[in-house]
């Protein structure tokens, strides 16, 4: 039986790796036949890639730490996007005629940010944490609980209302870079989509020194590996708990602002759109070695890419059936992602 | 001790209810109304309403039903067709109302108008235009057109005054409203000579169109379909506008909120929709309408929700004169043959499929406001 499966998983790696040849030669010949198209595709593929990259670092923080699946995570990272436009009205930054000035963007970037880590301690230390000896299931269902009542206040009309808001135009969205291709078509990178990318890539270099080069990052890895044994050893395992959520939350809001600076409308806090963009960063989770940094990284780009790619050149109508197919492949062949090691620290 | 309050309190309740049921024939007739007055679509159930209100509050003025009032109840449907099923049946089997008015997005329509026929109460939808909606059963009422016309007058529109000969499609395959669009217009737009470059679709609250856009962009259309409502048409705008898609573009009522030019901006200037009714048109109905909508709601112009809400509750009202008895059956025998009633948004005369046959106008943005372009009359 065990030879059986280990033969299916061989064949299947095997069959994987023709596809992936196949895949790229398919690749190549795309990004000759249309270039322009290609390379916005790729584009758009990065830049929402790493936004699912910084989401999927909070997922993959506490699951790491509490081996619980934080599912209140997306609604912070809708808050995140809601506070920055709240921010920006309560400065005059919105509207069709405002003109907000540079230093905006840092304001209500950290204005956000700050906010968001606020809410994500608040939510570990009533929710979560009276449930830490608790069955995980009972955590499961708490999350879920606050995943709503997040949802609800967020509705209330005098917190962020019901209607969707036009998004405030803080970061210059002129292409930086356009490749002009034939018949006047332009391929654009703008201002927002280096920022995107940009931060991802610094954050997550900032995260991977903090937990594998600092005392904090000691004891998240000591609390990950058995909490019990990490507190009598002298590791405040509350407060480490605390600065995780802290983190994690923080990453999410600098999600929410720059997703919410890519679109021009922001959806309303209840919508189903939150919760499916958060769900696909947690796939990404998921697919790159969830409790994984590098992980999840790698696992946001494969999500971004191949939803982009496959929407583009497949159809738009599977465009979230390719992101769960990547899921189920991923758990059918190696169940702990790329990047995931089941004997690895997990943080 | 337990036993005693519920027995004083079953006592209570009957004491109550006698004088209710004595006294029925000065009760207000309730009027049920259920739509989106929050969520994604939440300006078409706000319009709606606040035209409902204003139809019922004249007609009280007036004295109402043969001296009973008319009182409306209403439900937020929050933009979920399972939520819009269950504000009817509480509708129709606890408040028991007389008739449903209500919803605006037609799959929501759909779910609410299955409760009300099979719970016998009559619905009239204000603007609904998916085809399904009155195909339910002799209880579902409109008083709009269907979406087969509105898709014919866009592909009139695009064809004749627009002179495109290609046009691309970019729908909400999660929405019937966007879906029954989508195929009206391709099916007229092809017989008018037209060519459909490509058929993409997105679903509801999807931030990014840059796949579906860039595909687009590369069959260069001379307009673009976007039939779905108006948060996503704004954001489809804005970002067809970056990738250098500088073609029109063109949707239905479901654009129909002022939010559309505050998503949208710049962008959606010089695009078109069709619609049920501007207030930029000049007919004499209208004139009174404006002017009492604005004393109302502090100098808001109405658009063709609050229209429509407005029709469909006085179309109500016309045939509750008109029926033997306010019974389900009664009442609906009635809706099913007012002719040439004149509404706000044109006369309306119900038809055999319990459709509204009824003109549709062609908006364009301009400025940020849409204005009015063009009438299409309902004869084809």
């Amino acid at each position: 039986m065990r030879r059986t499966i280990v033969n299916l998983r061989r064949f299947i790696t095997f069959a994987l790796i023709l596809v992936a040849l196949a895949a790229s030669g398919g690749i190549a010949f795309l990004a000759i036949k249309n270039p322009t198209k290609f390379l916005q595709t790729l584009v758009d593929g990065v830049t929402v890639g790493s936004l699912y990259a910084l989401i999927a670092l909070g997922y993959t923080m506490v699951y790491g730490i509490l081996q619980f699946i934080n599912f209140a995570h997306s609604n912070v990272f809708m808050l995140g996007a809601w506070i920055s436009f709240v921010i920006a009205r309560a400065a005059g930054w919105t509207g069709p005629d405002a003109s907000p000035p540079l230093y905006a963007i840092p304001v209500v970037l950290l204005g956000s940010m700050a906010t968001c880590a606020i809410v994500g301690f608040i939510i570990e230390k009533v929710a979560y944490k009276p449930m830490r000896d608790a069955p995980r299931i009972n955590v499961l269902v708490t999350a879920i609980g606050v995943c709503l009542l997040l949802e609800s206040i967020g509705q209330l009309p005098f917190v962020f209302g019901t209607s969707p808001q036009p998004t405030p135009r803080l970061i210059p969205d002129a292409p930086l870079l356009t490749y002009e291709g034939a018949n006047d078509i332009v391929v654009n990178f703008t201002m927002v989509d280096l920022m995107i990318i940009d931060s991802a890539i610094v954050l997550i270099i900032a995260l991977e020194f903090l937990v594998y080069r600092s005392k904090i990052g000691l004891a998240m890895r000591a609390v990950s590996h058995d909490h019990r044994l990490a507190s009598l050893m002298g590791v405040n395992v509350n407060r480490t708990i605390s600065i995780t959520f802290l983190i994690g939350s923080t990453l999410a809001a600098a999600a929410g602002f720059l997703a919410s600076a890519r679109v021009s409308a922001l959806q309303q806090p209840s919508d189903a759109s939150w919760t499916l963009f958060g769900l696909k960063a947690f796939v990404a989770a998921v697919v790159g070695g969830i409790g994984n940094i590098r992980g999840a990284m790698i696992g946001g780009l494969l999500i971004g890419l191949i939803e982009f790619f496959g929407s583009a050149y497949v159809s738009t109508n599977l465009r979230d059936v390719f992101v769960f197919l990547i899921l189920i492949l991923v758990l059918l062949i190696k169940p702990t992602g790329i990047l995931g090691r089941p004997t690895l620290e997990k943080v | 001790m337990l036993k005693m309050l519920t027995s004083t309190l079953l006592a209570a309740a009957m004491l109550l209810a006698l004088p209710a049921g004595l006294h029925a024939q000065n009760e207000p007739i309730k009027i049920g109304e259920y739509g989106s007055m929050t969520g994604n679509q939440a300006t078409f159930g706000t319009s709606t309403h606040k035209g409902i209100v204003l139809a019922l509050k004249e007609i009280n003025a007036a004295g109402g039903f043969n001296g009973r009032k008319l009182e409306l109840i209403s439900y937020d449907t929050r933009g979920q067709a399972g939520e819009a099923g269950n504000c009817v049946t509480r509708l129709c089997t606890q408040d028991k109302v007389t008739a449903v008015l209500g919803e605006v997005a037609s799959s929501l329509s759909i779910a609410g108008g299955r409760v009300a026929q099979e719970n016998g109460v009559p619905m009239i939808s204000p603007s609904s235009t998916n085809s399904k909606v009155t195909q339910i059963g002799p209880m579902v009422f409109r008083v709009c057109f269907i979406d087969d016309f509105q898709g014919f007058v866009v592909a009139k529109f695009a064809r004749e005054k627009l002179k495109a000969k290609k046009v691309a499609v970019l729908y909400d395959r999660g929405q019937a409203y966007s879906k029954g669009l989508r195929d009206a217009f391709t099916k007229s737009f092809k017989e008018l000579g037209g060519e459909i470059t490509t058929d993409q679709s997105y679903s509801a609250g999807d931030p990014e169109f840059g796949a579906q856009l860039t595909t687009i962009r590369d069959t260069k259309p001379d307009a673009i379909f976007v039939p779905g409502y108006y948060t996503e048409a704004g954001n489809i705008a804005v970002q067809a506008r970056k990738l250098g898609i500088n073609v029109p573009l063109l949707g239905g009522d479901g654009w129909e909120s002022e939010q559309l030019a505050k998503i949208g901006g710049d962008a959606i200037n010089g695009c078109f929709f069709s619609n049920h009714y501007s207030p930029e048109e000049d007919r004499a109905e209208l004139k009174d309408f404006i002017a009492n909508f604005k004393k109302d709601n502090n100098g808001e112009v109405p658009d063709a929700m609050a229209a429509l809400g407005y029709d469909a509750a006085r179309v109500l009202f016309d045939s509750m004169k008109r029926a033997k008895s306010l019974s389900g059956t009664d009442l609906a025998n009635a809706i099913a043959v007012t002719k040439d009633f004149k509404g706000v948004t044109g006369v309306i005369t119900i038809n055999k499929d319990r459709n509204a046959d009824k003109a549709a106008v062609i908006l364009q943005m301009r400025g940020g406001a849409p204005h009015y372009y063009s009438s299409v009359s309902p004869s084809k």
